[in-house]
C-alpha cells in the first residue's frame, strides 16, 4: 500500500498491465505521467521518448505498438484535441494503445490547473468519420489504477485505442493505494497469429470471434497497414461492399459489447426513489451527498459510470426505471445528461447537477438541485 | 534478386502517372537495398500521404502507410520499439516540408537512425497540382495561377540546420549516384536525409510549360552538377548534387539502449 497522487496511479497501473513504450508531450495537469515514466521505464528496459507536439507523440505510439509493445501517451484538453487526427488512424488500423486526457476546464486553452470533465464528447467524437470508442474514467486512485489496466486489456483484446478520461482532481489529489501482486488482477497480452512463416497472413480478415491477431512488424509476416479503407491484406480499396464491412466491424465490435463489458458502481440503489448518475471526481461529491442524506432516511442511490463508451445504454436505461427523479452529476453543460436522457423511457425526470467553472462541485451543490427539483426550495 | 522480388505484384498496376519520377526512386532504392544485401524481413517502410507515399503499399517490407506529415513520427515509434530494424520512410515535398516539417527537424536534431527520401516535385500532385513548400518563387500551381510569391527552402540547408547527420541530394536523371546515394543513407547510423529531385509532369511541368517528362529529366541534367565540380565553378547557379553531410554523432535508439543499461547497472550496484 503506498500513499501517492492519482498520476502516480495510472503509472503504477500502466506498469502492471505491461506498459513498455511511452511517448508524450508536456501538458497541465497530465505531466507527472511523463515525468514518472521517463524515470521508471528506462530501469526496467522499456521506451520513454519526449517528442515534439502530441500528433507526434501519439502516431510514435502507434508505431511503436505495431512493432509487438504495450503503449500509452497522456494529456489534457488541447493536446487531447490534436491527438485526434491519429485516434482515428489506430481505430480505422485496428492499433492497440491507451490515451490518457486528464481533463482540465473550458474550452481552448481554458484553465489549465482547475478541474473540468468536458471533454466527454470529445472523447466520443473528436475525431473524424462513423467510429466507436472505448473510454473509461474512475473517481477514486485505486479504481484508476484498475481502469488503466482494464484500458490495456480492452485495447489488447478489441485491437482498438482506449482513451482514459480522468480529470484534474483524480489526476492530483492523493491517496492510498493498494498495489495488486502479479497475477491478482487479469492482465490481457497481445493475441498473436499462429499462422506459419511462408503462409499468407491476413492481417485485417476478422475471426469467427470477431478477433484479428496481430503479426509484429519484424516478424515472420509482411503485411501492409494504411488509415484508408482496406481489405483483408491491409491494402487501400474503394470499393463499396469492402468499406460497408469494415465500418459495420469497427463500430460493431464495440457497441454490440456496451452493456456486457460496461463498468460500473452502485450504492444504495436498491430502494433509492431518486438517482444520481455521476463518474471522475464529480462522484464523490455525489457519493458523500447521498451517504449524508441516508444518514437522514432519504432514499437516493448513486450509479457512478466507469465506463462513458460506448455508453452503457440497457444497464442505464434499467438503472433509472421506477425511479422518482434521475439526476445526473458532472462537471461540464450535460454532455452524459443528454445521453441518459437518450436511453431512458422518461427523459423528463432527468435533471442535471453541474458546475463548469473549476471548481469541483460540491456535496451542497448537488443537494441545492435536489431539493429544487423535490419541490422543497433552494 | 531482381528488382520485382521485392514487389508486391498483386497490388499493380500502381498508380503514379505515366512519366512520374516516384518510381525510378522506388527501383533504385530496391536496388540500393539489395546491393546492401538487406533482408526483406529486417525492413520498415513508413510513408505519410500523397502520391509518393503510396510506394510502401508496392513493397514487399514491413509497410505503414500512415497520415499526411507524420510519417517521420511514426516512423520514430517503430525505430525504438525495435531498434534492430532499418527504417526508411519515403516522402513527398509537401508532405515531409509543409505539414511534416516539425516532424522531420526533431528526428534531424535527435539524430534518429532513419532513412527519409524526400521525392520534391515541387508540386502536390494528389491533390491536382498545388505550390508547395518546394516551389520555386515565381512558378504557378492550380493555387498560384499567377506563380507563387512564397520562397522555397533549400532543403540541404534545412537538413543540415536541424541536425542531420546526412544529407544528399541527387535526382531521377542520376539513377546510379541516386543508388549509390540511397544505399549510404540507409548504411549511416543517423538521421539521414536524401532529397531527390523528381518531375511531376501532370501537374507542374504542365503548369510551368516544362515539357514531357523526358524534357523535364533533361533539365535535371543540365540545371545540376556534383558538389565542387569545375561546372559548378563555372556556372554558380547550378543546383549542386552529392553528399553534403556525412558524419558519426550519437543516435538516439542507441543512446537510449546506453541509458537503459546505465539505469541496469546502477539498480544492481544500489541492490
Amino acid at each position: 500500500m503506498r500513499f501517492m497522487q492519482g498520476n502516480e496511479a495510472v503509472v503504477e497501473g500502466a506498469l502492471y498491465a505491461g506498459l513498455h513504450f511511452y511517448a508524450g508531450y508536456p501538458i497541465t495537469p497530465s505531466t507527472e505521467i511523463a515525468e514518472i515514466l521517463s524515470e521508471r521505464l528506462p530501469r526496467i528496459g522499456g521506451k520513454f521518448i519526449q517528442m515534439e507536439d502530441e500528433i507526434a507523440s501519439t502516431c510514435a505510439i502507434i508505431g511503436a505498438s505495431l512493432t509487438g509493445f504495450k503503449v500509452m501517451t497522456a494529456t489534457s484538453g488541447p493536446g487531447f484535441s490534436l491527438m485526434q487526427e491519429a485516434i482515428g488512424y489506430a481505430l480505422m488500423t485496428e492499433v492497440p494503445a491507451v490515451v490518457v486526457n486528464v481533463q482540465r476546464g473550458g474550452p481552448g486553452t481554458g484553465l489549465p490547473t482547475s478541474v473540468g470533465q468536458g471533454d466527454v464528447m470529445q472523447a466520443r467524437w473528436g475525431t473524424h468519420g462513423d467510429h466507436s470508442i472505448i473510454t473509461l474514467t474512475a473517481s477514486n486512485l485505486q479504481d484508476a489504477f484498475i481502469m488503466t489496466v482494464e484500458a490495456f486489456n480492452l485495447a489488447e483484446t478489441f485491437r482498438t485505442p482506449v482513451i482514459l478520461l480522468f480529470d484534474e482532481v483524480v489526476g492530483h489529489m492523493r491517496e492510498k493505494v493498494v498495489i495488486p501482486q502479479p497475477g491478482e488482477i487479469e492482465v490481457v497480452e497481445r493475441l498473436r497469429t499462429s499462422v506459419p512463416e511462408g503462409t499468407n497472413y491476413h492481417p485485417y480478415l476478422v475471426r469467427e470471434d470477431g478477433r484479428l491477431p496481430m503479426s509484429d512488424f519484424g516478424g515472420a509476416h509482411r503485411y501492409n497497414v494504411t488509415g484508408l479503407v482496406h481489405d483483408m491484406w491491409g491494402f487501400p480499396s474503394t470499393d463499396s461492399r469492402v468499406t460497408y464491412d469494415l465500418i459495420h466491424h469497427l463500430v460493431d465490435k464495440l457497441e454490440h459489447r456496451a452493456d456486457t463489458m460496461a463498468h460500473y458502481k452502485e450504492y444504495f440503489t436498491e430502494d433509492a426513489e431518486v438517482l444520481l448518475i455521476s463518474y471522475g471526481s464529480s462522484a464523490r461529491s455525489a457519493l458523500h451527498m447521498v451517504e449524508d442524506r441516508r444518514k437522514r432516511g432519504v432514499k437516493v442511490g448513486l450509479l457512478e459510470l466507469q465506463s462513458l463508451w460506448p455508453f452503457p445504454r440497457e444497464t442505464v436505461r434499467k438503472k433509472c426505471e421506477g425511479r422518482s427523479h434521475v439526476l445526473v452529476v458532472e462537471m461540464n453543460m450535460g454532455q452524459i445528461c443528454q445521453e441518459v436522457k437518450r436511453v431512458v423511457s422518461e427523459p423528463e425526470k432527468v435533471f442535471l447537477a453541474n458546475r463548469f467553472d473549476g471548481v469541483l462541485i460540491s456535496p451542497e451543490d448537488i443537494l441545492r438541485l435536489l431539493n429544487m427539483i423535490q419541490g422543497k426550495g433552494v | 534478386m531482381a528488382v520485382k522480388d521485392y514487389l508486391r505484384e498483386r497490388f499493380f498496376p500502381q498508380i503514379w502517372c505515366p512519366g512520374c519520377g516516384h518510381g525510378i526512386v522506388m527501383a533504385n532504392m530496391i536496388r540500393a537495398i539489395e546491393r546492401l544485401g538487406l533482408k526483406k524481413d529486417e525492413i520498415v517502410v513508413v510513408s505519410g500521404i500523397g502520391c509518393s507515399s503510396r510506394m510502401p503499399g508496392y513493397l514487399d517490407f514491413h509497410t505503414l502507410h500512415t497520415l499526411h506529415g507524420r510519417a517521420v513520427a511514426f516512423a520514430t515509434g517503430v525505430k525504438m520499439g525495435r531498434p534492430e530494424l532499418t527504417v526508411i520512410v519515403p516522402m513527398g515535398d509537401g508532405d515531409a516540408l509543409a505539414i511534416g516539417g516539425n516532424h522531420l527537424i526533431h528526428a534531424a536534431r535527435r539524430n534518429m537512425d532513419l532513412t527519409a527520401i524526400i521525392m520534391n516535385n515541387s508540386i502536390y500532385g494528389m491533390t491536382g497540382g498545388q505550390y508547395s513548400p518546394m516551389t520555386p518563387f515565381g512558378k504557378r500551381a492550380t493555387t498560384a495561377t499567377s506563380g507563387t510569391i512564397e520562397h522555397a527552402f533549400d532543403l540541404v540547408e534545412l537538413a543540415r540546420g536541424a541536425g542531420a547527420s546526412f544529407v544528399a541530394r541527387t535526382t531521377t536523371y542520376h539513377v546510379k549516384e541516386m543508388i549509390r546515394i540511397i544505399a549510404k543513407a540507409i548504411k549511416h547510423k543517423g538521421f539521414a536525409v536524401v532529397e531527390v529531385m523528381s518531375q511531376c509532369p501532370t501537374y507542374y511541368g504542365r503548369k510551368n510549360k516544362l515539357g514531357s517528362a523526358v524534357d523535364m529529366m533533361k533539365r535535371f541534367k543540365e540545371g545540376t552538377a556534383p558538389i565542387g565540380s569545375k561546372k559548378k565553378g563555372e556556372h554558380p547557379d547550378l543546383i549542386e548534387r552529392g553528399i553534403f553531410v556525412q558524419e558519426e554523432r550519437p543516435e538516439y535508439s542507441r543512446s537510449y539502449l546506453e541509458l537503459v543499461e546505465k539505469c541496469r547497472v546502477r539498480e544492481i550496484e544500489t541492490g
